[in-house]
């Protein structure tokens, strides 16, 4: 039991070998070895969970041999073990998913160094879910966003090189206001280690002392990371970053890497500064508000597109909206909601966008509305993957989407009627929208044209698509059905997360 | 005022990393905006090391007869953070000179011109 507690510093340090060991093998041997780390990452991560789920307390991990004041540490419970087991399947299902189009979108002498870049993502990830040093957080953070960088930027057509300049630029102003906040916030408490930030900010606050400067470092803090996830008004570098990258890197930019974004930010808001303090509350409502703006709006831009994977990157928009909607409405019940959505919409994204590249496949490689008529007929098992994936965006029961759909509303409830009127006015709102949008693209790719048969697959290439497939829309189908375990195992976690 | 004044130090790269950010952010040149970067995060490093020295100290380094030491964890930060920047740099520095090379100009808005017209490129 004791080498448990071992293993999320395993799975970062498993991530970071599995990508030197990548470096030198060709292609299709770098896919494996891929493929064989991230499964031995997601079962590390369940054992974590199954641990600390038995345990019943967080742990903390001395890293290195200096105790807490000096050194670093890890520090996990049941919702970083969560987070880290559905995070370390979907990487799986991406890689896995998306092989064909890697093979298609990359130069054959670079693949390797693709998923050498998958596998360091793989590290920040889980680094930015273990840590419990702020310093480490931003060390993790830029990995993250130079390695989103890189597997966006691999597919050489100028489209992906210019989203993937916009992308950065956008990310970097947003890594230099949070390191910002960081430098501030250490030069008030004197601490990286987040439980002792934690000890002197409070006494600082109970003091009533650095009131200004310690609202100015959440407000930093949260513009900076609300721009790298994407968050409404800083959403202009999402479509073109989704719509024309690899379907892998798109999964995985949409599904994982602004959620790991997001987890950070709660991780501070909870343990750093402390979920009840008052100064957090304005950020909050502030998030709120344009989280709702972001619902709407980003539902409205997705209604205009004329590209599928445009519209499903402007949905996006609006799920990150979602999530930060749920942070808005605060409590314990706010925050399980967004994380439960981080976990929906991680698992459903990726779906969207594999589906979408196998659609467009079989419609001469136009991802334009008018030429995907019929696309379900050439390749059912894509227009099936889609459909589910789909219905679980709009919010139809059974499905993941309904699930988050109805804890938000139920968090909302019993605070502030105001907050109440707005939250169930808004979902109602972007579920109309979101069943117009998604509904007339299944209709249109459910819709014959003269001609249309199946299309035949080799079985070798379409079997890893089919698995990735399978397994998100069983994930899917689990969270509708049975969330309850799971949503009691966030709440649990979120209990314990201080 | 005299607040100001005394922390020149901070002040001043609080200014720098202000002129950096507009540049990082408006500016439409690609190299002018990579130096923008480059001017943020060297006023973060001199806000990050300012506050870390302490007149009159010595080197973080063990001596018999030594009085005080200036704290190291922020040198130590600022190392790290120079290792960061200098590979964020040269990615978008690669960066630039693949778009120059497709698109034959440096300037944001004339790049969105030409992948706007160009309709086949998806």
């Amino acid at each position: 039991m004791e080498l448990i507690a071992n293993f999320p510093f395993f799975s970062i340090i498993l991530c970071l070998f599995s990508a030197v060991i990548c470096s030198v093998l060709r292609g299709r041997g770098a896919k494996i070895c891929t493929v064989v780390a991230e499964s031995v990452l997601a079962i590390l991560s369940f054992a974590t969970l199954w641990y600390v789920h038995l345990l019943e307390k967080p742990v903390t991990f001395m890293m290195g041999h200096f105790p807490a004041p000096w050194g670093n540490e890890i520090r996990f419970g049941t919702l970083e073990a969560v987070m880290a087991t559905v995070f370390s399947l979907i990487l799986l299902c991406a890689v896995l998913g998306g092989s064909k189009f890697v093979n298609r979108d990359i130069f054959p002498q670079k693949i390797n160094l693709y998923y050498v870049l998958i596998n360091l993502l793989g590290a920040a990830l889980m680094a930015l879910i273990y840590t419990n040093d702020i310093f480490t957080g931003y060390v993790f953070l830029e990995i993250l966003t130079l390695t989103s960088g890189g597997i966006l930027m691999i597919r050489e057509i100028g489209r992906t090189t210019l989203a993937a300049t916009r992308y950065m630029i956008l990310n970097l102003l947003g890594s230099g206001l949070f390191l910002l906040g960081i430098i501030l916030m250490y030069d008030i408490t004197g601490h990286l280690l987040m439980a002792n930030m934690h000890a002197s900010l409070k006494v600082l606050i109970a003091h009533g002392s650095y009131s200004l400067p310690l609202t100015v470092i959440v407000g930093v803090m949260c513009v900076g990371l609300a721009i790298k996830s994407g968050l409404f008004p800083f959403h202009s570098w999402m479509p073109d970053t989704y719509g024309f990258a690899t379907p892998t890197s798109a999964s995985i930019l949409s599904g994982l890497v602004s959620k790991g974004y997001i987890f950070l930010l709660v991780k501070i808001m909870y343990r750093v500064i402390g979920i009840d303090q008052e100064i957090l509350s304005v950020a909050r409502n502030i998030l709120f508000v344009f989280g709702l703006c972001g619902i709407v709006f980003g539902s409205v831009f997705a209604l205009q597109q004329n590209n599928i994977n445009r519209m499903t990157s402007y949905s996006s928009v609006a799920q990150i909206g979602y999530i930060y909607m749920g942070i808005g409405i605060g409590g314990t019940a706010g925050f399980a909601a967004a994380m439960f959505h981080i976990l929906a919409h991680a698992i459903t994204k990726p779906a969207l966008f594999l589906a979408n590249a196998s659609l467009i496949e079989v419609s001469d490689d136009s991802p334009v509305f008018h030429d995907l008529s019929g696309a379900a007929h050439r390749n059912k098992t894509a227009g099936v993957f889609f459909t589910i994936a789909a219905m679980s965006m709009v919010g139809i029961p059974f499905f993941a989407g309904f699930t988050s759909k109805l804890l938000f509303s139920m968090a909302s409830l019993g605070h502030n009627p105001a907050k109440t009127g707005l939250v169930l006015v808004i979902l109602a709102i972007s579920t109309i929208l979101n069943t117009l949008y998604f509904i007339r693209t299944v209709i249109r790719i459910y819709t014959k044209r003269k001609g249309d048969l199946p299309r035949k697959f080799s079985m070798r290439a379409e079997l890893p698509g089919w698995i990735a497939g399978v397994s998100l829309a069983a994930m899917n189908l689990f969270l509708g059905l049975n969330s309850r375990p799971v949503i009691e195992l966030i709440e649990k976690g979120l209990l314990r997360f201080q | 005022m005299r607040n100001l004044i005394n922390n020149y130090e901070e002040v001043f790269a609080i200014v720098l990393f202000g002129i950096g950010f507009v540049t990082l952010l408006f500016h439409q040149n690609l190299i002018k905006k990579i130096i923008g970067l480059n001017i943020m995060d060297t006023g973060l490093y001199l806000f990050l090391a300012s506050m870390g020295y302490i007149y009159g100290g010595d080197a973080p380094i063990y001596a018999e007869n030594a009085g005080f030491y200036i704290n190291p964890v922020p040198a130590g930060l600022v190392l790290t953070g120079i290792v960061v920047s200098v590979s964020v740099t040269a990615i978008m520095l690669s960066l630039s000179v693949r778009l120059y090379k497709r698109y034959g100009t440096l300037n944001l808005d004339e790049i969105y011109l030409e992948a706007r017209n160009k309709i086949n490129e998806r």
